[in-house]
């Protein structure tokens, strides 16, 4: 354990032979790849390729069969509530409470992830300035446009500055322009050193990310920045790459 | 602490954001006590009869003005002939035809004795063994005052005794199974679905990722919930002991330890049902059918245990509100102390280590 935190201060997420079996089936076949800090990790594959639930063993919600996986160097079978505390989860679906008020969705979470009441009405602030929202700060989450809301999810989600955001298909539904802003934020979010780890159905959007990696039937296929695997592939875009690769899968989409 | 209290707090501001829903929690009780407490009251007033009294006397006279003048009964009739009941009832004319002896006040002066025959329509059962009843307390209630004025042991009628509610108001009943009622289905039903709420939403995926303990989670959602069921609970007594008069015999804080057990259990079978659902018509569905029709005809609320077949008998124990409404009876109604519900205040506290023991189990496997 020591020595694995002493060496890899950089990378952020590490996955060692990960693998996640459900009585006969393997939804994730023996996966591994480091992350490091600050990094944009676009995690691709089709439906029912395993992304889901790789990603739900890094963020501790499921125990690995087998394997290895360290997060924020934490070790994820023992150590999930350490791993929990360091890291910002977003999901598909919307996840803000749409009866609370925008304030109070991020008071409620400040608060779950235990910051303190100054910190929390110091840093809302702030948020509302930079995301334009000093309008909308008493206005009922339900109210505001989705695009909206998946901005504000975004921030609530690193409002804590963990040292990996997740996000998991964080842009479904959205217009092309308010996707535009969502990936300033996570560039922004980048540059401070936050290391996020996305899920996209969206292949110009793998364009942004520093590394992709494509899952097919439990398996990683391919890992590598986004130019050197056009290259490898000699395709024009990351929609050729991701057909070619996932082409060869078996398993039937759930 | 600073977690738990956030989050509680959200969970306020969904109850109260949510202005249909709470009226209609707060509502409820009130309704439903008024309810049972008039309209649909068991109790039989302004009953018809019919008197047939051969001869007319003094005593005879007593008594049918003091039957008529009890909110129970309206004689409606005199007949003079025996062959005149059977036509009485057939035309519904009286529900009750009391039959006097002959020379009644002859005979209770002279034997010290007589007899007053009650035919009753039984067509419905209960009603006819209510009025039947009435009309025997109000005899006994003359024979008493007889007995009073003349020092002789005056015999009318056996004497039927009827302990804790001589006159078998209906509210004594159905306040305690209001009460089982109102206080599973709030904490049951309510908090059930705001926990499949939050998977639904999928809000819970969140809360599962955060560092947020899922004991917490629980807690929070169970406080709010709870203090409504207190807030139930005082709104039913009030109305209970003023507006319809039926009094706390026994000891009031029995009554609220037996009840915060009650409202634990209850919230514990929420947390089960919201563990093995999964939409909130599916947990609405499961508390309503699963709780309140057991409830309403299983705990002894409407239908007498002691009547039903022996299966049924065995089923309706694991009923929670069986044994609370047991031990509300025998507090509230009968004024018994402490140690008279001990046996449902064990079986009550079992049922809740119990559930709430598999619910955790449940939600932790949930997590995996």
């Amino acid at each position: 354990m020591e020595n694995i935190i002493q060496h890899n201060s950089a990378k952020v997420i590490i996955a060692e032979n990960l693998t996640k079996k459900f009585g006969s089936f393997t939804a994730v076949d023996n996966i591994s790849f480091e992350v490091e800090r600050g990094e944009i990790f676009g995690f691709l594959g089709a439906n029912g390729a395993g992304k889901t639930t790789a990603m739900r063993m890094l963020c501790g919600l499921s125990i690995p069969s087998a394997g290895k996986g360290l997060v924020a160097n934490y070790d994820i079978k023992t150590q999930t509530e350490l791993v929990k505390k360091n890291i910002g989860y977003m999901s598909q679906k919307f996840s803000l409470y749409d009866d609370l008020k925008v304030w109070e969705n991020i008071e409620l979470f400040g608060g779950i992830y235990g910051m303190k009441d100054k910190e929390i009405k110091q840093k809302t602030d702030e948020l509302m300035k930079v995301l334009n929202f000093e309008d909308e700060r008493d206005k009922l989450v339900g109210s505001l446009p989705l695009g909206f809301k998946q901005k504000l999810a975004f921030s609530v989600s690193i409002f804590h500055n963990p040292q990996v955001v997740f996000l998991d298909e964080p842009t479904g539904g959205v217009d092309p322009i308010t996707r535009r802003q969502f990936w300033e934020l996570i560039y922004d979010a980048a540059t401070r050193g936050i290391t996020v780890f996305v899920t996209t159905h969206y292949m110009d959007e793998a364009e942004y990310c520093d590394r992709v990696s494509i899952m097919v039937d439990g398996k990683i296929e391919a890992l590598d920045s986004p130019k050197n695997l056009k290259k490898q592939l000699n395709a024009k875009n990351m929609d050729e790459v991701f057909q070619q690769l996932a082409r060869k899968s078996t398993r039937k989409a759930d | 602490m600073k977690q738990l209290m956030s989050f509680i707090r959200k969970e306020f501001y969904h109850i109260l954001r949510d202005r249909t829903t709470m009226l209609i929690l707060l509502g409820i009780p009130i309704v439903q006590i008024i309810l049972f407490g008039f309209a649909l009251t068991t109790e039989v007033k302004n009953t018809e009869v019919a008197v047939l009294a051969p001869t007319n006397d003094e005593a005879t006279q007593r008594i049918i003005d003091k039957l008529n003048a009890s909110a129970y009964f309206d004689v409606v009739t005199q007949i003079h002939n025996t062959n005149e009941i059977q036509p009485i009832f057939r035309d519904a004319k009286a529900k009750l035809v009391v039959v006097f002896d002959d020379h009644f006040a002859e005979k209770l002066r002279h034997n010290g004795k007589a007899h007053i025959q009650l035919i009753a329509d039984a067509t419905d059962p209960n009603a006819a063994t209510s009025f039947t009843f009435y009309a025997t307390n109000i005899i006994a209630g003359y024979q008493q005052e007889l007995m009073g004025e003349t020092k002789n042991p005056y015999q009318i009628t056996p004497e039927v005794k009827m302990l804790y509610n001589p006159q078998m108001i209906g509210a004594f009943n159905f306040v305690p199974g209001v009460l089982g009622m109102i206080l599973i289905l709030i904490c049951a039903m309510m908090t059930s679905i705001a926990i499949v709420r939050e998977k639904e939403k999928g809000t819970m995926e969140i809360l599962l990722v955060s560092p947020m303990k899922p004991i917490y989670t629980i807690l929070s959602k169970i406080t709010p919930y709870f203090v409504l069921s207190c807030v139930n609970f005082a709104t039913i007594m009030l109305l209970s002991v003023f507006v319809l008069k039926v009094p706390i015999a026994g000891s009031f804080m029995s009554l609220v330890v037996v009840s915060l057990l009650y409202i634990f259990v209850s919230l514990a079978l929420g947390l089960l049902i919201s563990t093995i659902t999964t939409t909130q018509i599916a947990a609405m569905l499961f508390s309503g059918m699963g709780l309140m029709i057991p409830v309403m005809l299983l705990s002894g609320m409407i239908f007498p245990i002691e009547n039903m077949p022996m299966p049924l008998q065995i089923f309706s124990s694991i009923v929670p509100a069986r044994w609370y409404i047991a031990a509300v009876k025998a507090v509230m109604i009968q004024g018994l102390g402490f140690s008279a519900i001990l046996k449902e205040m064990g079986i009550l506290a079992l049922m809740s280590t119990v559930l709430i023991g598999i619910s955790l189990k449940l939600f932790k496997v949930r997590l995996e």
